[in-house]
């Protein structure tokens, strides 16, 4: 790589390097700094200083050392290879680099993110003559057992195509085609192409939310449903599950690709997904979840300028695959840990600080961030979905401060976590009272045709009998439950049942860390069945106390252990246990 | 070498030197006195010819005419050999015990480098630590990261010698362990009472200490826990060992950080402290763990204060972030005797679930720690409501909880500074204790474990059924 120094260090500061006078840099430009060539970015330009933020450790850098200019900014390569692939936050592969040089990360290592010696049998579909669109699918690969990879015409490409190779195996960077613009410019396509990460990749247009994103946890599914292009948001002090959340998401939704971040968060952590998500086995397909999941590794003690960049990574290699007509749902764990890069770089630019030390233009990045997200046509006409989930971690697990509060404002779906029901072992801990989902009314009609006319309707019900349940708890909190009357007993029994029967998932059971949609109707049915039946006997003089003995609640709690779920059948079994049960109970005169 | 006479400015900690042309951020620096003494510093800022250097002892003395510079062109670094064991060492890694320099085999920049996740091993074994509180609930897993929250004049450092006293690994890994000890900003008595132990304890050969007092220069105590990580990882990562690195106190390290960040002018974050704790934090924390390919491990057991009890401070609320659970001590239990004083419920080891069971500790032991998690926070809610109406006014189910609350405490919690628990001790006393409640209120666990476990007329005979213990505490809510 030969390359021209565009000028030479003056200052160092941490991960901010300054170069004196006016260079012929651009304004985040990608650049290489110094002897050992660190990847770094223009984030500043004077006509006395140009300021770098660099990605990597700057520890032996030297004033004099020379900046050399890429003339472009900071891009991803975009091809096949992605999928069960491990990056660092500038899409470096960590495999390769353990490879190469053992457990602990090197500084200016210049590896490629695909494999470029790699041959992919690849079908052209373009032969000379024809005309080419942005967007237009020109040659696919099958990229492992379950996703097929197209490679997609850039944006503000069209033209006559001029050559084109054969079907054939080519490695990501060999041209299979040739196109000549109606200026007379010629242009090769690749299998691979570059996008700079910053920068939405277009989409012909945004279409109406209109289908859920299943995920089988039974508090999201039906309580907080988050949509198929929607965005969310998991706010939560330490312990209270957020990591483990977005791993039942990565590991259980329905999307065809999972895009997981880990951005500034812990090396352990990264291991565990590495090593359990290569023995799942997605129960759709049958293949290991690997096969449809891209990670992005930047943990907390890896460079933090890089962990800015690594959620702008992440989101362009979901959007490349929504291009292609998949549904890819992001995890971002955490948006916390990349605000707080942002303001550690602020700190270092010595800009003003807004709230609690984070910059200004905090909330226009957390905005921008989450607009990625949609359900869009693409430029090749086909649907695609990108979904958005970002796990918050409030400083002091003070939902007030800036993160949590900016991000609320813009994400439709919040599932609050509650430390108090993390500390009891409820998990997930969502919160039933301060988690909202906007996507309900979007989303009624879809439940209503695909699963059951009734499931909206039984959601409301069980979300009522919650609600009562919390403010009769406040009673009970002064006087004790044993003064309520019989019917509100019956609520807070039925509300336990609720709570520990429906709300409460054990992630590690082989049947309840997945819990189709079916059987969640079928659980919320039986539950409310029960209620009926119990309540029109209270109204009758049944002392409520009788109604418990006969053990119907703990039997309908266990239902979630007890009913595999593929044998929904045995629910009948239950009905006519309630009968039973409570036909046996002496009337009163 | 080149040598610079005299400086331009000096700022607290902080001296700037104008005229160097090739100074390496991150470098170090020698600095010779008039009247013959040696200080150490390293550059930490770079600003054309212009170096900001951070001297390790402080700049009392210096002026700007008595002082020449050399620049070492090297990172800050920490000799390393074998023969660590046994040492004790100052803040920036000088032997501080009248021993003599270490004979040294390489060195090894103190600031590390990340470790790549893909070259880790998910930790999966655990450390017996003996202690009912930390094996039952919140197990200590090799490799991992687990602080202890506590605060001043509560007992941390008696729970952190009986932890070194009486860890041990199981099967063919015993005899590898060892402990690499760094005090900051601790008081002398504190250092010495550590030591101390360790000699009682007859495991002083087994350890490294590293010592940075509370009096002693503030710098140093910036690369007190650098210093003793970097050996750390030596000793687990080239020699095979299983280490057990103690740290304490993150808090006076963290103020080392704000008082040396707002001498270099950066603009602070929430209480003064810099925007960058987090990932500091991390830099030290994340340095525990197993990489494939070598045999050791680094476990980490940081102890920090926290201001005030405060859990939401800054430095337990990042570190709580960073690390992989936490052992939180109660200021209550403390008060009313109990020892140690571990708020269960707050409490939590991450890694804890794929390190016990079958093949680790016992296969009950996630239904068992489960349901103590559950069954002690409904003691919690009993007791909040017991405070408004009394106690003899709850139904009967509270009251089992209550009595449920007190046994728990008394006999599972409170174990003595001692008292060396097997796991299978600590497993079937929680049973006994979860025996005291009705079968039906123990919705965590399935019924064929229960058949195994659920033996409510041993604990009468256990516990004396409890009249004659008085409530050891009154934790409201």
């Amino acid at each position: 790589m030969h390359l021209q120094a565009s000028g030479t260090i003056y200052s160092i500061n941490g991960s901010v390097v300054t170069i004196q006078g006016a260079t012929g840099l651009q304004m985040m430009e990608m650049v290489y700094v110094g002897d050992k060539k660190l990847v770094g970015e223009v984030i500043h330009i004077s006509d006395e200083k140009t300021t770098i933020q660099v990605y990597e450790s700057t520890t032996g850098m030297r004033a004099g050392e020379p900046v050399y200019g890429s003339g472009g900014p900071l891009c991803a390569l975009l091809g096949p290879g992605i999928l069960s692939n491990i990056f660092d936050g500038i899409e470096r592969p960590l495999r390769e680099m353990a490879a190469g040089s053992g457990a602990f990360i090197p500084e200016g290592s210049d590896i490629s993110p695909l494999d470029l010696v790699k041959k992919w049998d690849a079908k052209i579909l373009l032969k000379p003559g024809d005309d080419i669109q942005p967007g237009q699918v020109y040659a696919t690969v099958q990229e492992n057992a379950l996703i097929e990879n197209r490679a997609l015409c850039p944006a503000g490409l069209s033209g006559k195509v001029v050559e084109a190779k054969k079907d054939g195996a080519y490695t990501v960077l060999e041209p299979v085609a040739v196109v000549e613009d109606s200026q007379g410019g010629r242009h090769e396509l690749a299998l691979a192409q570059k996008w700079p990460i910053r920068q939405p990749r277009p989409v012909s247009e945004r279409l109406p939310i209109e289908r859920p994103l299943i995920t089988g946890q039974r508090v999201i599914d039906t309580l907080f449903p988050v949509a198929k292009g929607g965005t969310a948001a998991i706010p939560g002090g330490f312990g209270t599950g957020k990591t483990m959340t977005q791993h039942q998401l990565a590991k259980w939704s329905d999307a065809d690709i999972i895009v997981y971040i880990g951005c500034g968060e812990r090396g352990n952590e990264m291991t565990q997904v590495l090593k359990e998500f290569g023995e799942l086995i997605d129960p759709k397909t049958g293949k290991p979840l690997t096969d449809r999941t891209v990670l992005i590794a930047n943990t907390s003690n890896m460079p933090v300028a890089a962990r800015e960049a690594s959620i702008y990574t992440g989101i362009t290699l979901a959007e490349y695959y929504r291009d292609m007509g998949y549904h890819v749902a992001v995890m971002a764990d955490s948006t916390s840990r990349w605000a707080e890069a942002l303001r550690e770089l602020s700190g270092r630019l010595e800009e003003m600080p807004a709230e609690e030390g984070f910059p200004a233009y905090l909330p226009s990045r957390i905005s921008q961030f989450y607009e990625r997200a949609g359900y869009m046509r693409t430029l090749s006409g086909q649907e695609g979905s990108v979904t958005i989930i970002g796990a918050v971690s409030p400083q002091g697990a003070d939902f007030s401060e800036p993160v949590t509060q900016n991000t609320k404002r813009f994400v439709r779906c919040f599932w609050a976590l509650d430390k108090s029901l993390a500390y009891a072992r409820h998990y997930p801990a969502i919160n039933w009272t301060s988690s909202y989902s906007e996507y309900l009314e979007d989303l009624a009609p879809w439940y209503r045709k695909n699963i059951s006319p009734s499931f909206m309707r039984c959601r409301q019900e069980i979300s009522n009998l919650l609600l009562e349940e919390s403010r009769l708890m406040e009673i009970v909190k002064l006087i004790g439950s044993d003064v309520l009357p019989d019917d509100q007993k019956l609520i807070l029994e039925t509300a336990r049942m609720i709570r520990v029967g429906f709300l409460q998932q054990n992630a590690y059971h082989k049947d309840d860390t997945y819990v189709p949609l079916p059987k969640q109707l079928k659980m919320m049915e039986i539950m409310l069945y029960f209620y009926q039946k119990a309540k029109a006997m209270v109204e009758r003089g049944v002392p409520v106390s009788e109604i418990l003995e006969t053990g119907l609640s703990e039997s309908i709690i266990k239902i979630k252990y007890d009913v595999p779920n593929d044998r929904l059948e045995a629910f009948d079994l239950y009905y006519t246990q309630i009968d039973e049960k409570l036909s046996q109970i002496q009337q009163p005169v | 070498m080149l040598q610079f006479i005299g400086l331009n400015e000096i700022n607290g900690p902080l001296v700037a030197l104008r005229g160097v042309p090739a100074a390496a951020f991150e470098e170090m620096v020698c600095l010779q006195l008039e009247n013959g003494q040696t200080r150490y510093g390293r550059v930490v800022q770079i600003e054309g010819d212009c170096a900001v250097i951070q001297v390790f002892e402080g700049t009392s003395g210096m002026s700007l005419g008595n002082t020449r510079t050399t620049l070492l062109g090297r990172p800050v670094e920490m000799p390393l050999s074998p023969e660590l064991l046994g040492r004790t060492f100052n803040g920036s890694g000088h032997p501080i015990d009248g021993l003599g320099e270490i004979f040294c085999q390489k060195t090894a920049d103190i600031n590390g480098k990340p470790m790549n996740p893909v070259a880790r091993v998910y930790p999966r074994n655990y450390i017996n630590t003996g202690i009912s509180t930390i094996d039952g609930l919140a197990t200590l897993i090799r490799g991992q990261k687990l602080p202890i929250f506590s605060g001043s004049g509560m007992s941390h450092n008696k729970l952190a010698v009986q932890i070194v006293r009486q860890a041990r690994l199981s099967g063919t890994d015993a005899g590898n362990f060892v402990i690499v000890f760094a005090a900051m900003g601790v008081k002398n008595d504190v250092a010495d009472y550590f030591r101390r132990s360790f000699v009682q304890a007859g495991v002083m050969d087994k350890v490294v200490m590293f010592l940075n007092l509370s009096n002693d220069p503030i710098i140093e105590r910036i690369l007190t826990p650098r210093c003793a990580l970097t050996a750390a990882e030596y000793l687990a990562f080239e020699l095979g060992m299983h280490v057990l690195v103690i740290m304490t106190d993150i808090t006076s390290y963290c103020e080392a950080l704000r008082e040396f960040s707002s001498s270099k002018g950066e603009i602070p974050g929430r209480k003064g402290f810099p925007g960058y704790l987090y990932s500091d934090l991390a830099s030290l924390y994340e340095r525990a763990g197993i990489i494939e390919g070598s045999s050791g491990s680094v476990t980490q057991v940081p102890i920090l204060t926290m201001p005030n009890d405060d859990i939401t401070h800054p430095v337990p609320d990042l570190t709580g972030y960073i690390t992989e659970g936490q052992i939180v001590l109660d200021r209550q239990l403390d008060q009313t005797g109990v020892y140690p004083p571990v708020s269960v419920l707050p409490s939590l080891s991450r890694l804890m679930k794929d390190g016990i069971g079958e093949g680790f500790t016992r296969q009950d032991h996630a239904d068992c720690s489960n349901q103590l998690f559950a069954s002690y926070a409904k003691v919690q809610d009993a007791r909040a409501l017991a405070s408004v109406i009394g106690e003899e006014e709850l139904s009967e189910i509270d009251q089992k909880y209550m009595l449920f609350g007190r046994m728990f405490e008394k006999h599972f919690v409170d174990q003595g500074f001692t008292e060396n628990r097997s796991i299978a001790e600590t497993l079937d006393l929680g049973w006994l204790l979860l025996s005291l409640l009705p079968r039906e209120e123990l919705d965590r666990v399935s019924g064929k474990v229960l058949d195994e476990f659920y033996r409510p007329q041993q604990d009468a005979e256990k516990f004396g059924l409890a009249e004659d213990a008085p409530a050891p505490v009154q934790a409201a809510g």
